[in-house]
């Protein structure tokens, strides 16, 4: 009967104690900084001003000050957090890298206008009449001599060798119009000069530079039996980074496409203007075009591959603190019996359960938070602006770094303080349980 | 094996830390099972292709553009080509971007290049009889359930009809297999009539996406391909040709190093095992150090203390790898047969079980190492007065 009834106590306490990890991984996970910090500030206060709190810290210095001598073991709760946390940090820095890669290149009141249907650049085929209806809509805005923003382009692919690893791969050829520049006023030429009208000459993207072979100023590529000649070098802070730039008119001439283009991207005289404008397309019966902002456009290009990498990120680092957690409560747990007879002298001379649970908690915590610490700042140093490339939407590599931002690197600080608090929890609420008799006898 | 026992209950003597510990290497070589999973479903994307005696021959500036179709005979009439036949990308969308699977327009004698694609010739004669056919993989017909007489329609990203719409209906009419499973991603691609494919679309009449040779005699594959690229050099549209297989590599290795970021990420995990496991083996071994004396103390020898303790460290990761790699041969089954090979993995078969396992033994060893040693080298003295 009383058997039964330990069994039933001590099968309650679990769920108690589940519930409450529960729900304080909850909290930690949606609490913004400034509610943990508040929190902080708040145990230090209760640390520092009630009796009960100045024991939890005079415990807690004790159970730190021998972390020392338990190296090996604090070391499995350490580097263990920060190796979920690297990892988790490094896959999330990669998603917002693409994100932030593809985004900044749109805005709300530039518009692209591609075939109907087509999706992407490569797909879509735009023949010059379409062309100049949509330039021609009243909603694009006009320069100083009348002229409408809009710029004509052509995306086109040509198989370059990486510099990385030899092979071949896809690098984007953007043919643009005369406004390309005033549609992308964050286009700067970092080197050389721009392309002459009408000359086979291109500028290359500071992106392209750096992953392709055989793109640097003054070199020559032979596309279709020409020769193309490489006059300058651009940054444009975003994907066209990986592009290699021409004038429009000379690359349909190369790629025999004739007047026809991919699309027309143009500026519109506001943001707010930009549904007029895509319903005066829609009733136009001459065309049969999909408009969209281009940030929209950028954004539905990065949505796929970004969730994938957040999805990945996160399920990578959910299995990964599932074997942290048991890393930690494994060396919590040795840390609680090596000090068992310590605590029960504690709890014989008048201390209260409470700081013993708080001291063990704490020092998790503070290993966790290092481990974060450590996991963090490892990612940061090898990963950010590390710079990858990939297959993007055009088919083309689409080149980006590695963004080891705050708000990621929080999160991996927030992922390490819960695998510490479960870690933790447990081995905290056994040490409060303790038999006092039994623990005094420990050796 | 007759000390099994001795070790199984030396192993649980500490009955939570070591379930905890069984419970970290779980999850380690859970994670390994998934990783390795995707990462062999990309090699075996690459390299899996049954023979090197096909060649695809695409525009030497990007496999985006066109190649005339006027090449074909002059390819055709090459010595050391078989057969040869051609493909256009068609890129159509079923309902749904989210449904994306490759779709192709072939010619006619497509399915003599590929014998390994098993269609029955009932159904390649419908297919070849009816304009508007298409044939689909197993895969993909299971996927979106699929029987033979649906009609499917496309939503064309490239090639709009002559009318301009972007509507394209086909009729389903074969189904055909892939019998090697290393194969299996090709099960997911819908093939139709290039004849029809190119009367109806808009533009782009009479020129293909890309040509696939296959060769007489594998030996001359590259002498074949050098000529059919001879055929076009310094024309306006030149081509390059290599083998199926070498033109899968380069495309696979487009998307990033996938081998790279697994590694990455199996190196961060394994060297956190090492360290956790190598942590609990030392544990144990710190506690056990009397008994251990007491085993010596009737006979054991320093060798066989060093193997038992070797051989508990090497159970405990090979007991939690094998869960594990079992773990993940199930989540991989359970996510193949939920969304197909839109997520590629593959099956977790022998030769992930392999590497495994390898890697099971391999850390097993690193970990009982040190503790190991200290088991062997105790003095039986020291060790029975607890110095």
């Amino acid at each position: 009967m009383a058997g039964t009834h330990t069994r039933l106590r001590s099968a309650g306490s679990l769920i108690g104690s589940l519930i409450v990890a529960a729900a304080s991984i909850g909290v930690l996970v949606l609490a913004p900084w400034w509610l943990l910090l508040a929190g902080l500030l708040l145990l230090a206060v209760w640390m520092a001003a009630t009796r009960i709190g100045r024991q939890a810290w005079s415990v807690s210095e004790v159970g730190m000050a021998t972390i020392p001598q338990r190296l090996g073991a604090a070391s499995v709760v350490v580097v263990g957090i920060a190796g979920v946390v690297a990892v988790l940090v490094a896959l999330l820095a990669m998603a917002a890298g693409f994100e932030a890669a593809l985004q900044q290149g749109g805005s709300d009141d530039t518009a692209i206008v591609l075939r109907a249907g087509s999706q992407t650049e490569i797909n879509s085929v735009l023949d010059h009449d379409s062309a100049v209806l949509v330039a021609q809509a009243p909603q694009v805005l006009r320069d100083a001599q009348g002229q409408p923003i809009a710029s004509p382009e052509l995306v086109l692919v040509a198989a370059l060798p990486k510099k990385s690893n030899g092979q071949d791969a896809n690098v984007e050829i953007r043919g643009v119009g005369e406004h390309a520049w005033s549609l992308r006023p964050g286009v700067r030429i970092i080197d050389g000069r721009k392309f002459g009208p009408g000359l086979r000459e291109m500028i290359v993207g500071k992106g392209a530079r750096a992953q392709f072979a055989g793109v640097d100023l003054g070199s020559t590529l032979s596309l279709n039996g020409q020769t193309w000649t490489i006059v300058g070098a651009f940054d444009s802070q975003d994907a066209h980074n990986s592009e290699l730039w021409a004038d429009t008119d000379v690359v349909a001439a190369t790629y025999r496409r004739g007047s026809s283009t991919a699309g027309v991207t143009v500026k519109l005289t506001g943001a707010d203007a930009f549904d007029a404008f895509k319903a005066g397309l829609a009733s136009d019966p001459r065309l049969r075009v999909d408009a969209k902002t281009t940030r929209s456009y950028y954004t539905d290009q990065s949505a796929a591959l970004s969730k994938l990498i957040r999805i990945l990120g996160i399920t990578i680092a959910t299995i990964m603190a599932i074997g942290a957690v048991f890393g930690a409560l494994n060396t919590m747990y040795a840390a609680v019996a090596t000090r068992s007879r310590e605590i029960a002298t504690l709890r014989a001379i008048g201390f209260r359960a409470l700081p013993v649970i708080v001291s063990v908690m704490l020092e998790t915590m503070l290993l966790a938070l290092a481990g974060g610490l450590l996991g963090a700042a490892v990612t940061w140093l090898l990963f950010n602006h590390y710079t990858v490339s990939t297959l993007g939407a055009n088919f083309t590599q689409v080149v980006f770094a590695f963004q080891v931002s705050a708000p990621v690197l929080w999160s991996g600080i927030k992922w390490a303080l819960a695998i510490g608090l479960i870690g933790g929890l447990f081995p905290a609420l056994r040490a409060a349980r303790l038999q006092i008799t039994a623990g005094l006898r420990e050796l | 094996m007759k000390y099994l026992q001795l070790v199984w209950s030396a192993m649980f003597r500490r009955k939570t830390r070591t379930i905890f510990t069984l419970l970290s290497v779980l999850a380690a070589f859970l994670l390994f099972g998934l990783l390795d999973s995707v990462r062999s479903a990309f090699a075996n994307a690459a390299g899996s292709v049954a023979g090197v005696d096909r060649l695809v021959t695409v525009s030497k500036i990007s496999f985006t553009l066109s190649l005339p179709k006027s090449l074909l005979p002059r390819i055709q009439a090459l010595p050391g080509v078989a057969t040869v036949t051609y493909a256009n990308w068609f890129g159509g969308i079923y309902q749904d971007p989210k449904n994306f699977f490759a779709n192709e327009a072939v010619a006619d004698n497509f399915f003599d290049v590929f014998p390994e694609w098993q269609l029955s010739a009932a159904e390649r004669t419908r297919f070849h009889e009816t304009r508007t056919g298409a044939v689909v993989g197993a895969s993909l017909a299971k996927r979106f359930n699929w029987k033979l007489g649906d009609k499917i329609p496309l939503q064309a990203t490239i090639f709009p009809q002559k009318s301009g719409a972007n509507d394209w209906t086909f009729d389903l009419v074969g189904i055909f297999r892939v019998s090697n499973p290393k194969q299996q991603s090709q099960e997911s691609v819908l093939y139709f009539n290039w004849d029809y494919f190119d009367e109806a679309r808009a533009f782009g009449n009479g020129s293909v996406g890309w040509y696939l040779t296959r060769v007489a005699d594998r030996n001359q594959a590259q002498q074949v391909a050098q000529a059919i690229d001879a055929l076009s050099a310094n024309s306006d549209h030149e081509t390059k040709t290599q083998t199926e297989q070498a033109f899968n590599a380069e495309f696979v290795s487009q998307y990033g190093d996938i081998g790279l970021i697994v590694g990455a990420i199996m190196g961060a995990v394994f060297f956190t095992l090492i360290l956790l496991t190598g942590n609990t083996m030392a544990q144990a071994v710190r506690e056990r150090i009397p008994e251990l004396a007491v085993l010596k103390t009737i006979g054991f020898s320093n060798q066989s203390v060093l193997g038992l303790v070797l051989a508990e460290s090497v159970l405990l990761i090979v007991l939690g790898g094998a869960i594990g790699l079992l773990l993940a041969g199930v989540v991989v089954d359970a996510v193949r047969a939920a969304v197909g090979e839109a997520v590629p993995m593959a099956r977790v078969g022998a030769s992930i079980w392999l590497r495994g396992l390898g890697l099971m033994v391999l850390i097993g060893l690193i970990v009982g190492a040190l503790p190991a040693r200290r088991g062997m080298r105790l003095r039986i003295v020291d060790a029975l007065a607890g110095r």
